[in-house]
């Protein structure tokens, strides 16, 4: 689940400004756990928009707006008020937003910021966080990551601020990540891996390669064409 | 004598730190330089110390240079990628500069903009690794220099972090990686000191202790609450509520330290923060 919450609703009028007509888009999907993109925030959003003069064309709220097949063919009913409006206001995630901007004529607004979660969390939902950086150090120590352990993401650790295991930034919330990977590998006998001197990290490698850019919801995207 | 020669002397070097001002008048800057022209072997300028956006180092060094000081080029990682510091090192050589203090540096939420990008694309051992790279005539895109510096590289270390293991394995690395002296953070426990340099002088490189002047027992509590690997003991903070002249109560401890340290390390690496008109009395009453 990706997590939105609602951006305070001036800056939301921010972005209407010298704009009077704006279609609502809804989401489903995680925006429906988080209260941000269901049909009673868009009801909400709808009715304080017009308090502030604001005429909503329309509104449409899609199973989940993270697939632009998906949201093009959910969209088709609602073309006269889209194309009637002066923006689309769009209460999701960003993988929404941008999603929506992509299959529609329109300026299409964020709603919400997306919160950071701090990495990829695994398909079945856990406390680990990966930053999917395509070039795993895990070897060095010994299966905690330091990119998302480690405030800083050191990959020679710990620095200087860690104070009774706590990081420096936020001790309350945080552990020192490198003291939790000298714990593990003392655990296990394996200090050795911690005297290790890895080149400097190849930062390159987080950027996706060519194939991975497109989706794999080819069926969908077939249907996509045809529409 | 430089901060080298000291060094390889077997000299009991001793280093002092000046953070520059946030901003372009450099007059307090300056005269804090002369007042210790003469009386240390060298001297640290802070890089955007605690993430305060300050003067820089470079700058720093070069006007201490200009005035016949020997300066020691701090530089972190927190601000600038593996590009930019390569080339920073490389314009601190032309510009004369070869004392440099390899850092990781503080976190850009502990100082006044927080909304600032992390960088960290290296980190305090890379650096070095980075800087011995460069001494050998290539970067660490493996190209080859057109003319190579030659530095003399520093590093930190906290003697007083609790558990200290980490940090003597980093203090491995950061050797390994080419780390010619060392200046730990401040420590007020010679016991606990000495234990440390038990291990650490199986390194064979020069250790500078790391004292940091006491204002008052306020800011000896504040720094037990907040800053990392430093402890005051209570004795000392009784000394300095209980002390009439705080100034003189602070030189005379910060001696006291030295003094009861000084047979187990190389020298002695002195942090005023903002107090560095007492430096020389520091010297002076440590016999220095």
């Amino acid at each position: 689940m990706i997590v939105s919450e609602l951006k305070p609703f001036p800056e939301i009028l921010g972005y209407l400004e010298g704009e009077n007509r704006i279609f609502i888009v809804g989401c489903k999907g995680c925006a429906e756990v988080c209260h941000t993109g269901d049909e009673p925030q868009v009801l909400e959003m709808k009715e304080k928009l017009e308090q502030e003069g604001k005429t909503v064309s329309g509104y449409c709220v899609i199973d989940f707006l993270c697939d632009k097949a998906l949201v093009k063919i959910r969209l088709l009913p609602h073309e006269a008020d889209i194309e009637a409006a002066d923006s689309l206001l769009i209460m999701t995630c960003g993988i929404g937003v941008q999603a929506t901007a992509a299959v529609v004529n329109k300026i299409s607004h964020p709603a919400c910021n997306t919160i950071n979660l701090g990495g990829a969390r695994g398909e079945w939902r856990g406390s680990e966080r990966c930053r999917e950086c395509g070039d795993c150090v895990l070897d060095l120590t010994g299966g905690i990551c330091p990119l998302t352990a480690c405030t800083k993401g050191l990959i020679n650790g710990p620095c200087g601020g860690a104070k009774d295991g706590r990081c420096e930034v936020e001790p309350e919330v945080r552990e020192c990540g490198w003291h939790l990977i000298y714990e593990r590998l003392k655990k296990l006998g394996r200090l050795d891996k911690m005297e290790a001197m890895p080149p400097p990290k190849d930062y390159s490698k987080m950027q996706p390669p060519k194939e991975l850019r497109s989706t794999i919801m080819w069926a969908l995207e077939q249907e996509e064409t045809k529409v | 004598m430089s901060l080298r020669e000291a060094l390889k002397n077997g000299k009991f070097a001793v280093t002092a730190e000046i953070g520059p001002a946030k901003g372009v008048d450099v007059t307090e800057f300056l005269e804090n330089g002369e007042l210790l022209k003469g009386r240390v072997d060298a001297v640290n300028i802070t890089d955007q110390q605690s993430a305060v956006m300050r003067l820089g180092s470079l700058a720093g060094c070069c006007l201490l240079k200009e005035k016949g000081v020997e300066p020691v080029f701090q530089m972190t990682c927190r601000d600038r990628n593996r590009i930019a510091l390569q080339s920073d090192l490389l314009s601190a050589y032309v510009l004369g500069i070869e004392n440099v203090l390899c850092l990781t540096g503080d976190y850009v939420t502990l100082g006044d903009h927080p909304q600032a990008k992390p960088v960290f694309d290296l980190d305090s051992v890379s650096l070095l690794q980075a800087a011995r790279e460069l001494e050998q005539g290539r970067d660490l895109a493996g190209k080859e220099l057109k003319g190579s510096p030659k530095f003399l590289l520093g590093a930190c270390v906290t003697p007083g972090a609790d558990p200290v293991e980490p940090q003597l394995i980093k203090m491995r690395k950061k050797v390994k990686a080419g780390a010619e002296f060392f200046q730990t953070q401040a420590i007020y426990e010679p016991k606990k000191f000495e234990a440390f340099m038990q291990e650490a002088k199986k390194l064979g490189v020069p250790v500078l202790v790391g004292i940091v002047l006491l204002r008052s027992a306020a800011m000896a509590r504040f720094m037990n609450k907040n800053v990392a690997g430093i402890h005051v003991p209570d004795e000392l903070i009784e000394e300095m509520d209980e002390a009439e002249n705080k100034a003189q109560k602070s030189i005379e401890i910060a001696a006291r330290l030295i003094n009861e340290m000084k047979d187990v390390c190389q020298g002695a690496h002195i942090m005023a923060i903002g107090l560095e008109s007492r430096v020389p009395a520091v010297l002076d009453a440590a016999g220095l």
